[in-house]
This record gives structure tokens, sequence and C-alpha cells, in this order.
């Protein structure tokens, strides 16, 4: 198959929709009402970008598809977003410092597209990149509380950082699909910002007590289309309404 | 008064007055989430223009997810039609759109309304950065910010140390 932008624009959308829609499962259930704004208000602005990507990608390579097809008509293996993305929240320290992972990452990646020579991306860009900003803030002052916290919110964190770190070496991946649009100056590499990545997330660590984890290793496969089992009942719950309702308008 | 405007100019298709009518229309929507701004005064109409007598009129978005985003293109259209012109609406990202872009009209608006207007020139992003934040009602700078997010996508909650009173706080982007 040829290199294609609507693949690689879907890996994009793909990871702001399902982390966007982990955050609005938080809604009514936060630990308190400050979190339970914040949470919800940062998934929207995922959702917004996966929309405006979503938009995109529909009306390239004659698709013909709309924001809803791709968002709510597409099966767990067509999803093209990372794994981190799809973890579940189990507790809000394993929330926040996913939270933190990625919008880590998303700054540097919307930071470099904003030499793209693609004035939609350019745009997508300029507007998430200081979404980032925000969301760094929250959830690095999160992860900082916590750890610095009392022993039971460090050690949450510390667990959140067992379970999570493995999944984040799958950001800087650089798909087929990508390193095409790479040289086309399209797309921003992944793979380059790893270092600056690590720097970092190393800071805030310092800050929260957690030390940096020193293993090795990865789980991938979400560019792939290879998912957990949660992506399955995620996409059950957000496709339902949709998939009830084929063509319903809000 | 712009009705009245209109009709003056309706033959003239495509005139200086046609362009400053729809213009004045489409620039005096009021924001669905704060109705004391205009969508002019906070400076997300970027264009309009005038083709064969149907209003091309290009708007920004405040937030990627604001849900107003839609009603304000809606209400657009509604305006402008209801003063006689077609419309079509081009939803513009980049240049993005920042809280510098709104008027000082529409920050003293804001302001009166009680909700206290940006911090001007992009503030830090720092963890723990705070920004100095005006109280609307009584202008003490003894102020503490409650929550980062807020009623909608683009306010903050903050208390007045001076007068005790809550406010929203228009976030800076």
């Amino acid at each position: 198959m040829s290199s294609n932008l609507t693949q690689a624009l879907l890996e994009l959308a793909d990871d702001n929709l399902i982390l966007g829609h982990r955050l609005s499962e938080w809604c009514g259930h936060a630990p308190m009402l400050e979190e339970d704004l914040a949470l919800p208000n940062m998934g929207l602005d995922l959702i917004g970008t996966a929309r405006t990507l979503y938009s995109y990608a529909g009306t390239i390579e004659s698709n013909n598809k709309s924001e809803d097809d791709l968002a709510f008509l597409r099966d767990e293996r067509e999803f093209l977003n990372c794994l981190l993305v799809e973890r579940p929240n189990v507790n809000f320290a394993h929330t926040v410092l996913k939270q933190l992972y990625f919008s880590t990452f998303m700054k540097l990646y919307w930071n470099e597209a904003l030499n793209s020579k693609d004035e939609i991306i350019v745009g997508v860009a300029g507007k998430a990149k200081k979404e980032m900003s925000y969301h760094i803030r929250h959830s690095g002052e999160w992860v900082i509380r916590l750890g610095d916290g009392t022993t039971e919110s460090n050690k949450k964190l510390l667990e959140a950082v067992d379970a999570l770190h493995i999944y984040t070496n799958e950001l800087f991946f650089d798909t087929p699909n990508n390193i095409y649009f790479i040289k086309k100056d399209i797309l921003p590499s992944r793979k380059a910002l790893k270092s600056k990545w690590e720097k970092e997330i190393n800071s805030i660590f310092k800050m929260a007590f957690v030390p940096y984890p020193e293993f090795e290793g990865e789980l991938s496969g979400g560019r792939l289309g290879l998912h957990g089992e949660e992506l399955g009942h995620l996409l059950a719950s957000m496709q339902s309404v949709h998939r009830a309702h084929p063509g319903a308008k809000w | 008064m712009v009705k009245s405007l209109m009709k003056e100019n309706q033959h003239k298709n495509g005139s200086v007055n046609d362009q400053e009518i729809a213009w004045s229309v489409a620039s005096n929507v009021l924001d669905p989430e704060i109705p004391c701004v205009t969508i002019g005064e906070l400076g997300i109409l970027r264009d309009l223009e005038l083709q064969d007598g149907k209003a091309i009129v290009s708007v920004s978005p405040t937030y990627s997810g604001c849900p107003a985003v839609l009603a304000i293109e809606l209400a657009i259209e509604a305006a402008l039609l209801k003063a006689g012109f077609k419309t079509s609406i081009n939803r513009v990202l980049s240049p993005p759109w920042t809280t510098d872009w709104i008027s000082e009209d529409g920050r003293n608006k804001l302001k009166d309304y009680g909700i206290a207007p940006p911090v001007k020139a992009s503030s830090k992003m720092a963890l723990f950065g705070n920004v100095e934040v005006k109280c609307p009602r009584c202008s003490s700078q003894d102020t503490e910010k409650l929550s980062e997010f807020g009623s909608t996508a683009c306010k903050a909650q903050y208390r007045c140390n001076s007068c005790y009173e809550p406010f929203d706080y228009f976030k800076c982007i």
C-alpha cells in the first residue's frame, strides 16, 4: 500500500480522541469538584483537536467520510492510536501520569509541526500547542503533589509509573506512513523528540521524588491496529449511540 | 439602524456600504457563553468578503473543543440572513486565536460583567506559575486561584481576598 496521509492523520486523531474519551469517563466521578471540571475540560481540548484532524482526513484522497464516520464507525483493528492513551483510568495517579506523559510529548510534537508545509497541520498545531501547556501544567503539578505528598499518594504514583512507563516508547515510533511525510516536511519526526521528552519528564520526576525508570523495552502495536482488550470496551461504550442511530446528527 | 442602512443600499450589490453593513451585522453577534461581548470584540471574526451578494465569513475558534463554535457560526448565518445576505462560513485555524486579540472595549465589558479579562502578553506557563489577576469588582490585586478550570473551556475560577467575591477569570492563551 502506498503511503497515505489519511493513515498518518488517523494515528494523530485517534490518540487525541481515545485519550479525550478516557478523560470524559471521569465526568461525575472525579475525587473533587475541581477535577470534575478539569479532566473533562482537557478531554474537550483533545476531542476538539481530533475532530479537526478527522474532518481533514475525511476530505483528502477522495475518502469522502465525515468525522463521525471515522470516529464512530471504525472497528478496533482500524484504530491506530498508541497503547498508552487507551490504558484504563484505574485511579487518579494513573490518570494524571498518563496525561503528563502524553501532553509533554504532544507539546513537543505540535511545536515541531508549526514548521509543517501543510497549512491545516500548522493551524491545528498552533492551537493545540497552547492547550498542551495547560495540560502539562495541570498534570505535572498533580504528579509532583502526589509524589511529594503522603506515603500513600507516593505509593500510588510509583505503581502508576510501573504500569505505564513501558508504554511510552511507542510514542516515539515513526510509522512508515509518517516517515514518508516527515521527508516531505509535512509531519514532524516522533523519534527526534525522545531525548527532550525524557529530560522534561525527568525534571518533574525529580520534584516528585520518583526515580526515573531504568528498564528498557516497550509494549507496542497500537499503530498497527493491535490493541489491548480495554480499547474494545471503550469503543463499545463510545460508539454505541451512533451505531444504534446511524446517521443521527446533533 | 442597521436595517434602515441596508434598505438604502440594497440596490448597490457589492458596494462598500454593503460590506460595512454585513461586517457590522456579523461583528455584533453575541458570544453565546459570554453574552456581554460581541464576536467582533472577542476578535474571533477574522474576515468578511462579499462575493456576488454572498457573505464569505471567516471565524476562528477560541479553544479546539469550544462547544460554542457551532452556535456562533449559526448565529452569524442567521443574523446575516435577516439582513439579506446569503452566507457561507469558513473556520480559520491559523494563525491561532489569542486572548491578546480581545479589544479594549471587550476587555472592559468582560470586567463590568464580572469576568476578569485575560492578563495581557501571554503569561508564562511554568509549573505552579501564578499570574496576578485583578478582582473585577473591587480591583484588588489580592486574589487567589480556586480552580484552573471553570464553567467554560476559556475560564478559570478565582476568589478575591479583599471583597471575598468568587469570580471567573478569562484564561490567557
